[in-house]
């Protein structure tokens, strides 16, 4: 079984359009949508859920104001300042730590398991799906990406199936650790940009990190070829492979407002790239 | 000697589980294969983060001497070397299989983890 | 004033509307980038940056010789940052979420607070804008402290304008917080209208004032426009795809640099969001563009 895991470091480059192409392309795969806090692959992969579950990823403290005495312990001992001044926990920044849960000396505090959103598995048009959904404002998108990559893994096991694509999230922190730690290889899409360059930078660095085999796409090469030019030299020098690049292409955000891979609904520039793309990252990952 | 497994069933004929942190269930046996112990981990399998730590803890609080498994990740390696539990990894196949295997000292022993953490 | 500038989906343009709005408040803006693992304002701005001060988080310390091995501390711990094995304590500091419950309910007073880094937040100045960005450690998975290290940087007198993380989690509530006004940067495409969506649900919680700008916005459908409609979310600036605009953000121009006619626009915005933030609840406004 191999896992690959396409992050872009800066959002909008196009991960998204890339991993429902590749999985268009690979056809006997699954799919994991690790972009829990903007999901965006089932727009394109149009999923049918068969099985889907709550996800409670912590806890958060909870006042008895029956039972409070406003002694003020717990506002002394809270470092998120969670707790109001008439002894109410605001649960966006309440940490679940559970510090005044044992400060408390009257046992008014309560730790409630946090519902932080739901994850699906599904069969969609590009193959075997799982994805989740986190509920707006929570946190914990790490734990929840964890659990979407495990369960592909399961999936992927059960269905006989080789090859695991995952939307990963974008950034440096915590999803996106949790999208790349123990995969077999990483794309990094970026586009020919000045902050296009420095995310693909801090991106590559995380990755190296973690000792992954690591290779870049350039999306929307000709906005700046310049630019493009600049990222060839510096993945040369950092000894990563550019996969290849990607003109930028009216047809990506047509497919998109017709719910495909831009592979499937034309194939013009972008798509012919991506075609080249995938076949050279597919030579890298022996099944 | 008490010897842990992580395990997917109750019984010796229960395939091993390879995940630690996140097994279903730890059997604990003796080198005859008695079961003295069957400990479920659902707290930890559904806990995302510091599973391996806790999984951890659990053996060492409960003296165990071997664990045989299949992966184990660096806080995990980190917990079950500071109690002294030596970790045999790769293991695959039943429980009673791993045992054998264990008992005709056909493992590999980790001088450290042999994965990456799970955040 | 607070205006925070966020998108849900990344690469909308959120980083583009920031900077210009910043630059043409001049000495009276405060350019403040709370996108702490991927900060790019700097590009635009060039700023002059004299101070870096490190932000690290509190993490347990041990003192072996006061401990009496109860395990108070990995049972209070709920991110498996501290445990008792045998007769060690060990700790786990990339775990730790710096909540100091260890080190308070120790029986023993046996645990100090050492600390992890978590970034930098570094300040200075791009022509008389005031500002301030917080760099997230490569390979540190904790944003929210650092994000609030970098909003202590606020300053009452002046227009501060935060340019949030992408997406709709934790972070980006903990940038939002507190704003008088949330400017939500979109595109008209359905990634864009489906992470606006979920971006205007995870904020409207904290009962701000909201706009939207809409960026690349004669690509896609007009399906964003309609929904601004439903939920009367202020359409404030159309920018259309423009192949001079895109250029000059791959070489870090800024906005109204690459494109001058918009300078005057940005200046309409920021006294538009001013009237907003004054008399709150005005309705749909058709955005000339």
């Amino acid at each position: 079984m191999k896992e690959i895991v396409i992050i872009s470091g800066k959002g909008g480059t196009g991960k998204t359009t890339l991993t429902a192409s590749f999985a268009y392309l690979a056809r006997d795969n699954v799919l994991a949508d690790c972009d829990v806090d903007a999901a965006d692959l089932h727009l394109l992969a149009a999923p049918k859920v068969l099985h889907e579950e709550d996800f409670y990823g912590g806890v958060k403290a909870v006042i008895d104001p029956g039972r409070c005495t406003q002694c003020g312990l717990c506002t002394e001992a809270c470092r998120y300042a969670a707790i109001s001044d008439d002894y109410v926990v605001d649960p966006l920044s309440c940490e679940g730590c559970s510090v005044c849960f044992h400060v408390c000396p009257v046992d008014a505090v309560t730790l409630e398991e946090s519902l932080n959103g739901r994850w699906f598995i599904s069969e969609s048009r590009l193959g075997p799906m799982v994805h989740a959904e986190l509920r707006p404002g929570e946190e914990n998108s790490g734990k929840l990406v964890a659990l979407v990559r495990n369960q592909a893994k399961v999936l992927t096991g059960k269905s006989g199936k080789k090859l695991i694509l995952v939307d990963g999230a974008p950034g440096v922190g915590c999803p996106v650790i949790s999208s790349v730690t123990g995969a077999d290889r990483v794309v990094i899409v970026t586009e020919p940009t000045r902050s296009g360059i420095h995310d693909m930078l801090r991106a590559l660095e995380l990755v190296q990190g973690f000792n992954i085999p690591t290779s870049v796409v350039i999306n929307k090469y000709d906005i700046a070829p310049e630019m493009g030019e600049r990222i060839h030299r510096i993945c040369s020098e950092k000894q990563t492979v550019v996969l290849g690049s990607i003109p930028y292409d009216a047809a990506v955000t047509a497919a998109m407002v017709n719910g495909r891979s831009v592979v499937e609904f034309d194939d013009g520039d972008a798509s012919k790239a991506i075609v080249g793309i995938w076949e050279k990252l597919a030579e890298t990952v022996p099944s | 000697m008490r010897i842990a497994v992580s395990a997917m069933g109750r019984d010796l004929d229960a395939d091993l589980d390879p995940r630690f942190g996140r097994a279903m269930y730890f059997l604990i046996l003796d080198p005859n294969g008695t079961i003295e112990e069957v400990i479920e981990n659902s707290t930890n399998m559904n806990a995302m983060k510091g599973a391996g730590i806790q999984a951890g803890k659990i053996l060492a609080d409960k003296k165990v001497d071997v664990l045989l498994t299949g992966h184990c990740g660096p806080n995990a390696f980190k917990a079950l070397n500071a109690a002294g539990i030596k970790v045999a990894v790769e293991l695959s196949g039943t429980v009673r299989e791993a045992l054998e295997r264990f008992k005709r000292t056909d493992v590999k022993f980790a001088g450290g983890p042999n994965v990456e953490g799970h955040w | 004033m607070v205006i925070a500038i966020a998108s849900g989906k990344g690469g909308t343009g959120k980083t583009t509307v920031a900077t210009s709005l910043a630059s043409v408040l001049g000495p009276n803006g405060r350019l403040l980038d709370c996108d702490v693992e991927e900060p790019n304002c700097h590009i635009f701005m060039n700023p002059e940056l004299d101070t870096s001060v490190a932000v690290n988080l509190p993490v347990p310390v041990v003192d072996m010789e006061k401990c009496s091995l109860c395990g108070k501390c990995g049972e209070v711990c709920r991110f498996s940052a501290i445990v008792l094995i045998g007769d060690e304590v060990l700790t786990f500091p990339e775990m730790c979420h710096g909540c100091g419950g260890c080190s308070l309910l120790c029986p023993e007073k046996a645990i100090a607070e050492g600390s992890r880094l978590l970034g930098v937040v570094e300040t200075g100045y791009s022509g008389a804008v005031e500002f301030v960005q917080g760099r997230l450690r490569v390979g540190e998975a904790m944003s929210p402290p650092l994000i609030k290290a970098v909003k202590e940087k606020i300053d009452p007198e002046k227009i501060n304008i935060l340019d949030a993380p992408p997406g709709a989690s934790c972070p980006v509530i903990t940038t939002v917080k507190g704003a008088d006004f949330i400017l939500m940067v979109t595109e008209p495409t359905p990634f864009g209208l489906h992470d606006l969506r979920i971006a205007v649900e995870a904020v409207s919680v904290l009962g701000a004032a909201m706009g939207v700008i809409l960026n690349r916005s004669d690509i896609g459908t007009g399906d964003v426009e309609r929904y601004c409609k439903e939920r009367s979310l202020p359409l404030l600036m159309k920018i259309p795809h423009d192949r001079t605009i895109a250029e000059g953000y791959a070489r870090g121009e800024l906005l109204i640099d690459a494109a001058p006619q918009y300078r005057e626009r940005f200046v309409d915005l920021s006294a538009h969001i001013a009237e907003l933030v004054r008399q709150p609840g005005e309705s749909y406004v058709e955005a000339a563009s």
